[in-house]
């Protein structure tokens, strides 16, 4: 509840996983990830197989290379991604982590929502996900993106920082 | 007491004729050329009839994806908020509560207007100007709504104020003189580039190949050699020639491009805001008002810097056609500098105790990755010089010193920056200082920031660094490498500053 570290928690956020008080997002967005990295491998793929195929180059120059990312990009990063994001609504705001390469942990407090935006693409759509965008002034960080919440939670995480915008306004 | 809001508390769809208009207006792009196109081949009657056929098809398609469009767009009026959803492939839903709404503004362009509809546009200041708009609604439609929420917004933008402060002196302005000063300042040899630019694209339409290195050679081969027979002293008043007229020409540049557009500065404070008029042929017209103001940038240059001159701008809320910097006193004393600072309530001094500095190793794992791109890049070019074997001055060495120069220069100008930054933060008010050969200074108001940000990379977080990332509007702003247990605590601080008041309360 209160702005203050619990123990452990910014030792979490340099790690790359959910620090202590924060919100896991959906398991299904573990598989959202996994299907978007197989469709970026794929695409990969075909152009590295073109590419050889075009240059007359050995087999495997550029298909291998290809193959390895691919097989870090669908089966490694999609579970550390998810592992390493997660929410919190604090008292200061609306804080996210996320990051395995580079962390990154951002809090917009709800005094300074502009808009929010509950969005649904097809793929998050088809498994019953939603992104939650919260709209600031700020030059950095103008669209703060929450990815990943069950449609429900993102509808109730919405009026959560509706009603607080409520309470700082009067 | 206010009027009653007006409620849409069923999802309401904009006006019918909308989809109509919207599909008009998709296929008046191709229209046009379509017939022409048709008329053009009028005897080719198959020509004629697939052409038609094609062109129905697109009319049948655009109206049906306009009515889809037009059919699953719905807005709500309630709860102090607006609501509009669009449920195509993707669902959209964006709420925008009353309170944040800084203007509305009803537009009636050419087609619409035909059909007697409005688009009616909720401004709210959001970063990147994505706003909210209901296109279209009937004229009353429109009007009611705007009425409405104007009324609940409470800060909506009143008629003009009368303006009579011709009578004071200004705040600030600039005298002919002190426009030629800054013209020199802004010495140019743009005009070079400029003309590298228009040689490059129009090459082909000159007498002579510019690019052909050889045939230069030949035509400097005969007046050339008789300079070259005149002795060293001759070729000395030569260069000191050219470069005397480099000179003037780059100074003559400075002078005119500042004077058109610096021509009578005049500044002035009005009900409204600041005011500031400037420029030669085309003259405009500024209203910076105060409350919106973000924050303060001090400016200067490498050579004005030695007598004392800044410049000053303003970081505003308000947008000024794309631009958020509002200069405010091109070029200005530090007296006039902290006079002007003092109008808006900033010290603009930049001095006093309490400055902090990046960390050290920040600093240089910086300088060192930039000098590391720029390596990695002279390698590239040696590996094709290798491959292609090319010739002239692309295969020499050149351009690879040119490549390693370049980013000795970056590096040591970003290592010397990061190194000169000092940050302060006190009870209103948060101060950068950074740069190196022309440093800025930038004041905000802790309590108008945006968001805050802390990263890491990798390597930060192996030499104990983070990057603050605080969102202002108007400008980006990242403290590159504060120590990680300061930076936590500057998050903290920062926070509990913005959380007590609301973005409209100091708006």
């Amino acid at each position: 509840m209160t702005a203050d570290t619990l123990p452990g928690e910014e030792d979490g956020v340099d790690r790359g996983i959910l620090p202590q008080g924060f919100t896991p997002l959906d398991p299904r967005f573990r598989r959202l990830l996994r299907i978007r990295a197989a469709i970026r491998s794929l695409v990969l793929l075909l152009a590295a197989g073109t590419a050889e195929n075009l240059a007359d180059l050995a087999g495997f120059v550029l298909v291998g290379p290809a193959l390895v990312l691919a097989f870090v990009m669908v089966m490694l990063l999609p579970g550390r991604q998810y592992a390493s994001r997660g929410y919190r609504l604090e008292q200061d705001g609306l804080r996210t982590v996320r990051g395995v390469w580079r962390h990154s942990d951002i809090t917009v407090p709800l005094g300074r929502v502009q808009h929010i935006d509950v969005t649904q693409k097809p793929l998050e759509r088809a498994n019953d996900l939603a992104t939650l965008v919260l709209h600031t002034a700020g030059t950095d960080n103008a669209s703060v993106v929450l990815e990943g919440l069950s449609h429900d939670d993102a509808i109730v995480l919405r009026d959560e920082v509706r009603a607080g915008m409520r309470e700082i306004m009067r | 007491m206010n009027p009653p809001a007006p409620r849409v508390t069923e999802p309401r769809r904009t006006d019918p004729r909308s989809f109509v208009v919207q599909a008009i207006a998709a296929l008046r792009l191709g229209l046009v050329p379509a017939v022409a196109l048709i008329v053009s081949r009028s005897g080719d009657d198959e020509f004629v009839a697939i052409a038609s056929a094609m062109a129905i098809a697109g009319i049948a398609i655009s109206a049906v994806f306009s009515f889809i469009a037009w059919w699953q767009t719905t807005y709500v009026v309630a709860d102090g908020e607006i609501r509009v959803t669009r449920n195509l492939l993707s669902r959209h839903v964006r709420s925008v509560p009353y309170d944040r709404i800084q203007d509305v503004a009803l537009t009636q362009t050419a087609l619409p207007r035909l059909f007697g509809l409005v688009a009616l546009t909720f401004e709210t200041g959001a970063g990147e100007g994505d706003d909210l708009t209901l296109s279209y609604l009937s004229l009353a439609e429109g009007e009611r709504l705007r009425a409405g929420v104007r009324d609940r917004s409470g800060h909506v933008s009143s008629g003009q104020a009368a303006e009579s402060e011709e009578d004071h002196p200004p705040l600030y302005a600039m005298s002919p003189r002190r426009v030629l000063l800054l013209g020199l300042f802004n010495f140019s040899l743009v005009i070079f580039g400029a003309a590298a630019a228009f040689i490059a694209q129009y090459d082909e339409f000159l007498p002579f190949d510019p690019w052909d290195v050889e045939d230069w050679e030949r035509r400097l081969a005969g007046p050339g050699a008789w300079l070259a027979q005149l002795g060293l002293l001759a070729q000395v008043i030569g260069l000191a020639g050219l470069l005397v007229i480099l000179a003037l020409l780059g100074v003559a540049t400075g002078i005119v491009r500042t004077a058109l557009r610096e021509w009578g500065f005049r500044l002035d404070r009005t009900p409204r805001g600041l005011r500031r008029r400037r420029g030669l042929v085309s003259r405009t017209d500024v209203t910076v008002p105060v409350r919106r103001v973000q924050a303060v940038v001090r400016g200067t240059g490498a050579v004005r810097r030695r007598w004392g001159w800044y410049d000053l701008s303003l970081v505003s809320l308000a947008g000024d056609a794309g631009a958020a910097h509002h200069q405010i006193a091109p070029l200005a004393t530090r007296g006039e500098v902290l006079a002007l600072g003092q109008e808006v309530g900033v010290d603009t001094a930049g001095d006093g105790g309490g400055w902090h500095r990046l960390s050290p190793a920040a600093a240089y794992a910086a300088g060192a990755g930039r000098i590391a791109v720029w390596l990695f890049f002279a390698l590239v070019a040696i590996a094709s010089q290798r491959l292609s074997a090319a010739g002239g001055f692309l295969g020499g060495p050149l351009p690879v010193v040119l490549l390693v120069a370049i980013g000795l220069w970056r590096s040591l100008r970003l290592t010397a920056s990061m190194l000169l930054t000092r940050y302060r933060i006190d009870r209103e008010f948060y101060h950068v200082r950074t740069g190196w050969l022309a440093p800025l200074l930038i004041i905000g108001w802790r309590e108008k920031l945006q968001t805050v940000e802390v990263s890491r990379s990798p390597l930060a977080r192996r030499l104990g660094y983070a990057d603050l990332t605080v969102g202002i509007a108007g400008m980006p702003l990242t403290l590159r490498g504060i120590e990680h247990t300061a930076a936590q605590r500057l998050r903290r601080d920062l926070l509990e500053a913005m959380g007590r008041r609301d973005f409209s309360a100091v708006n």
